[in-house]
């Protein structure tokens, strides 16, 4: 069986501390990893768009030394004839020698998993999970601190159907001393599962507020998201909700001054565009973060060594 | 009220008093040709009342599917009129095509065909989750 990344908690601490190194190693050596996946070629099959997670792929597995192939929607595939999940990875998988996948369907990438040869990194399978931000979102935390432990960090706007917040949470709740401030309206809280399973059952504090202004304050981290039209059934509900917070330069007056802001990108209004220029601004370098993550994974997972 | 005693056959005993008939549909005993006797109200020391059902047929019961509908079920096999077996059921920790996700946005309700997994997640309330998208939501296949 391939080793599948469908989910943050697929990775041990260990794992992810060693894929951290080695990401901190490309930047500082790219010429020792500008080879290593030479003859190897990844797909990338998005059956939904995305802009920034497939070109980082592409863009790290090319910076390896690698090759790619695949579709960036799912009009240019079989799917549109048809074809199952399942039997789309069962041919790409007898051409590729690792496979980043992003699909509407929650569940999906499990789905792929089920029917593949080589390794499935999830790249985000609907509201579920988005592994591969969390890596980034981990990378970049650990660079901004230089820890993954002992911290606040808030969490702000759409944290039902936010994926990247699930799996963060997922992932920082093995870490310790981290205190989490969930900032959200009513309708998109954290689903309770999450809560329980990563949070309550481990005896984690959080606290659950409505209001951004009264919590920054007491931030380190403050994880930004995008309410995001496409998870909506109903159009009304999505405009009501789509503006409920947006970080202004005045809002970041009560801040701490080591604050650092965090966003998985693409905004569309919840952090205004002032905000780039405060030096509390991490999202970024989260973007060059998540290719350098993204290269350490496509070597783990091939089992490559520069 | 009087029953027969079975010579080789399954008595499904500790029925929590109502379910029996649930468990002759999801076992669908209707299927078969040997006698089947359902006994609901039941007196009993443990649990007040209770159901049982008899089969008087040697047979291979799913387990799975009791253990989830009520893992508190205990299945007597019995051989010659005796009971040579007794089974105390536990909630499996894997569920195959028993119930299906009722996430609308879940890869298996866009792809029927594909098995429906879901794991058991929480022992104590006996809770399980859909593999594929996590949710808890689930409804009989």
């Amino acid at each position: 069986m391939p080793r599948n990344v469908l989910d943050i908690i697929d990775l041990s601490v260990g794992e992810i501390d060693r894929l951290i190194a080695t990401a901190e190693d490309i930047e500082a050596n790219p010429e020792k990893y500008q080879d290593v996946c030479r003859n190897r070629q990844l797909a990338t099959l998005f059956f939904e768009p995305s802009t920034r997670t497939r070109l980082s792929f592409e863009s790290a597995m090319l910076a390896l030394g690698g090759s790619v192939l695949g579709f960036s929607e799912a009009s240019s595939s079989s799917t549109t004839k048809g074809e199952t999940v399942g039997d789309t990875i069962h041919t790409v998988s007898c051409y590729a020698d690792i496979i980043a996948m992003r699909h509407p369907k929650e569940g999906a990438a499990y789905a792929a998993s089920q029917f593949s040869e080589v390794p499935i990194i999830n790249a985000g399978d609907g509201g579920h999970n988005h592994p591969t931000q969390t890596l980034t979102d981990l990378l970049t935390i650990y660079r901004e601190k230089r820890r993954l432990s002992g911290f606040t960090i808030g969490l702000c706007g759409d944290l039902k159907f936010g994926r990247t917040v699930h799996s963060l949470v997922n992932a920082l709740s093995r870490y310790e001393d981290i205190r989490y401030v969930l900032i959200s309206p009513e309708e998109l809280k954290l689903p309770r599962y999450i809560k329980e399973q990563a949070l309550k059952a481990q005896g984690i504090p959080y606290t659950q507020v409505s209001s951004l202004e009264d919590a920054i304050s007491e931030l380190d981290i403050l994880y930004m998201t995008r309410v995001q039209k496409e998870r909506f059934f109903n159009e009304e509900e999505y405009l009501r909700l789509k503006d409920s917070y947006i970080l202004t330069p005045e809002r970041l007056a009560k801040a701490k001054s080591d604050l650092s802001i965090l966003h998985p990108l693409p905004r569309v209004n919840e952090i205004s565009v002032e905000v780039d220029r405060d030096p509390r601004a991490a999202y970024w370098k989260q973007v060059k973060n998540g290719k350098l993550i993204r290269m350490a994974l496509i070597m783990y997972l091939l089992n490559i060594q520069a | 009220m009087n029953i027969d005693s079975i010579q080789n056959g399954v008595v499904l005993d500790h029925i929590c008093a109502g379910k029996s008939m649930d468990i002759y549909r999801d076992l669908q005993l209707d299927k078969l040709e040997c006698p089947v006797a359902i006994i609901k109200n039941a007196r009993s020391a443990r649990m007040g009342s209770k159901d049982m059902i008899k089969i008087d047929s040697p047979m291979e019961l799913d387990l799975d599917i009791l253990g989830y509908i009520d893992p508190n079920i205990t299945v007597n096999v019995i051989r010659d009129g005796k009971r040579v077996e007794k089974k105390h059921l536990a909630p499996p920790q894997k569920l195959v095509n028993i119930i299906r996700c009722k996430n609308p946005r879940c890869i298996t309700s866009a792809e029927p065909q594909l098995d429906a997994i879901f794991l058991l997640s929480d022992r104590k309330t006996n809770r399980y989750r859909c593999a594929y998208c996590e949710s808890e939501e689930g409804k009989r296949a």
